[in-house]
């Protein structure tokens, strides 16, 4: 029944997906798209095992660079929206500087990242990542901490709860969807921010340096393949952070259609 | 009544708000009996969900003292004194309806078979057998409402303070509320104060009802309820219950002439 209906919910994304993929292929064939510009997504997807073991390892190795920046960005995000949010005062006078410095295109950084920490080192990557994830989260955090339900917080008053107790059972649930929506987008930026990163220089095993440098000597089929791979990489982090969502925000929206 | 008696003791209160330089509460007195069932009636602004907050310490008096059970309302706080009822059921969405009955209990320390039994007991008590485990949402308002209600009962507060808890319903799940709640207080017999600002709602439950007049918030005038303290359906078609209600509609416009047309309204 809720397979059925899974399948049906999945069913036009699915054939959209699959004709965007045929029209693509069809297309090149019919124009004589040169692969320079476009190669077929067949051509892709085989170069994509052809090269796996250049490739996956990079994967491998830029994904955890990801993870580590996911991790540090964060959790720092959350830790300064919990500091931020207990006290007002510092919040008043961090907050505007916060969402100043959000304005600024932190990619350029990349190379400043890169003589502060070794170029070669993982670490100049996770910076960047960790940075691009920093402020969504800390936003979103602070926000949920702060949406909390005045009258939930009377109630624990009149138990006499400590703000200790009234944070862990009100604030904290109230703003764990909040945190989970933070999380989904910094998981995509994490991902993006170390790739980025590799652009400017990096270990030569890492997917973002293996596209730069394929794509300089014309082999346009194992950068797109490298894409192809980043881009998995990035959805399987995104799906592990919706998957960690449903277990522990089981009574939120998302979870009422089941 | 000297304060030792009394479950709750108001003297003197006067309230005022800085902001607007409001006049929320002035000298207010009042007794309430140990096991009463008191209502709160008055138009808004007339200072009866303020005098409420007073009572259970959610808010600081300006002037004036509140002693519950015969200490000051801080420390019958921090006894645990108190369930709360609001206007609306302040449920926790991420808990189960056993689990947010059970919260007052977990917060006293009862250990895990002892909030189990009890939050079985008071399932029953509010008709909400097999809906334990289900979450707020999956519930109707009415629903909600009794689990919030289970919750205030569930660990036998001295004194239970209701803020419109079923202003937001329906007239037919709020009368079947009336009765529901008359039952379990005649069970438990805890003190009660009930703001609402439903003449008939506050004749039917009530000891005595205390009218309140607004700007500032005084009392106008309490009215004794000497109706049969078992009340039923029939009770609301009693003509003793028509002349109470006539006797509390009488003090609200007397001393609310200087109200606005809508305000009165509201009332009528």
């Amino acid at each position: 029944m809720t397979i059925l209906r899974r399948a049906r919910d999945w069913t036009p994304a699915i054939a959209v997906f699959v004709l965007v993929i045929a029209a693509w292929e069809g297309g090149i064939a019919a124009f004589h798209v040169q692969q320079f510009l476009l190669p077929r997504p067949s051509d892709i997807v085989s170069a994509f095992w052809t090269d796996r073991h250049t490739l996956w390892p990079a994967g491998w190795y830029t994904l955890k660079e990801a993870l580590g920046g996911f991790a540090i960005g964060s959790g720092l995000g959350i830790v300064a929206a919990t500091f931020v949010g207990r006290f007002k005062r510092a919040g008043t006078a961090f907050m505007p500087i916060a969402i100043a410095a959000n304005a600024v295109p932190i990619v350029a950084f990349a190379p400043i990242f890169d003589v502060w920490f070794n170029p070669l080192s993982p670490f100049s990557k996770m910076a960047i990542a960790a940075v691009l994830c920093f402020l969504p989260v800390m936003v979103n955090t602070l926000r949920g901490l702060q949406s909390a339900n005045p009258r939930q917080i009377e109630l624990m008053r009149s138990y006499a709860a400590s703000e200790l107790e009234i944070w862990r059972r009100v604030r904290v649930p109230t703003a764990l969807p909040f945190v989970f929506t933070a999380l989904k987008v910094a998981s995509v930026l994490a991902m993006i921010g170390a790739i980025v990163g590799e652009y400017f220089g990096g270990a030569f095993n890492a997917l973002g340096v293996i596209i730069n440098s394929e794509a300089q000597i014309f082999h346009f089929v194992t950068a797109w393949a490298g894409i192809l791979l980043a881009s998995l990489l990035g959805l399987a982090l995104y799906g592990t952070v919706v998957l960690a969502e449903r277990v522990l925000v089981r009574w939120a929206p998302a979870a009422r259609e089941a | 009544m000297s304060e030792q008696q009394s479950a709750v003791s108001i003297r003197n209160v006067t309230k005022t708000f800085p902001q607007g330089n409001v006049t929320a509460l002035q000298d207010i007195d009042l007794d309430l009996r140990p096991g009463e069932f008191v209502s709160l009636i008055g138009p808004s602004g007339c200072g009866k969900s303020t005098l409420l907050r007073v009572i259970g310490d959610l808010i600081q008096p300006t002037s004036g003292t509140v002693t519950v059970n015969g200490k000051p309302a801080r420390q019958a706080r921090i006894d645990r004194d108190y369930g709360i009822v609001f206007q609306d059921a302040v449920l926790f969405d991420w808990r189960t309806v056993s689990k947010n009955i059970s919260l007052p209990l977990e917060m006293l320390g009862w250990d895990r078979e002892k909030r189990k039994a009890r939050v079985a007991e008071m399932l029953d008590l509010v008709e909400l057998k097999g809906f334990g485990d289900h979450f707020p949402w999956q519930l109707s308002g009415g629903m909600q409402q009794r689990a919030s209600i289970a919750r205030a009962f569930a660990f036998e507060p001295a004194l239970l303070l209701m803020d419109e808890p079923f202003g937001a319903l329906d007239e037919m799940t709020r009368e079947r509320l009336n009765l529901e709640l008359l039952s379990i207080w005649q069970r438990l017999r805890s003190t009660v104060v009930f703001v609402t600002h439903s003449i008939s709602e506050a004749v039917f439950l009530s000891s005595r009802v205390v009218v309140m007049s607004p700007r500032p918030g005084r009392i106008a005038g309490i009215v004794d309820i000497d109706l049969p303290d078992t009340r039923s359906v029939e009770t609301r078609e009693d003509p003793r219950f028509f002349a109470l209600v006539t006797e509390v509609r009488e003090l609200l416009r007397k001393r609310g002439e200087h109200l606005l047309p809508e305000e009165e309204q509201q009332l009528l």
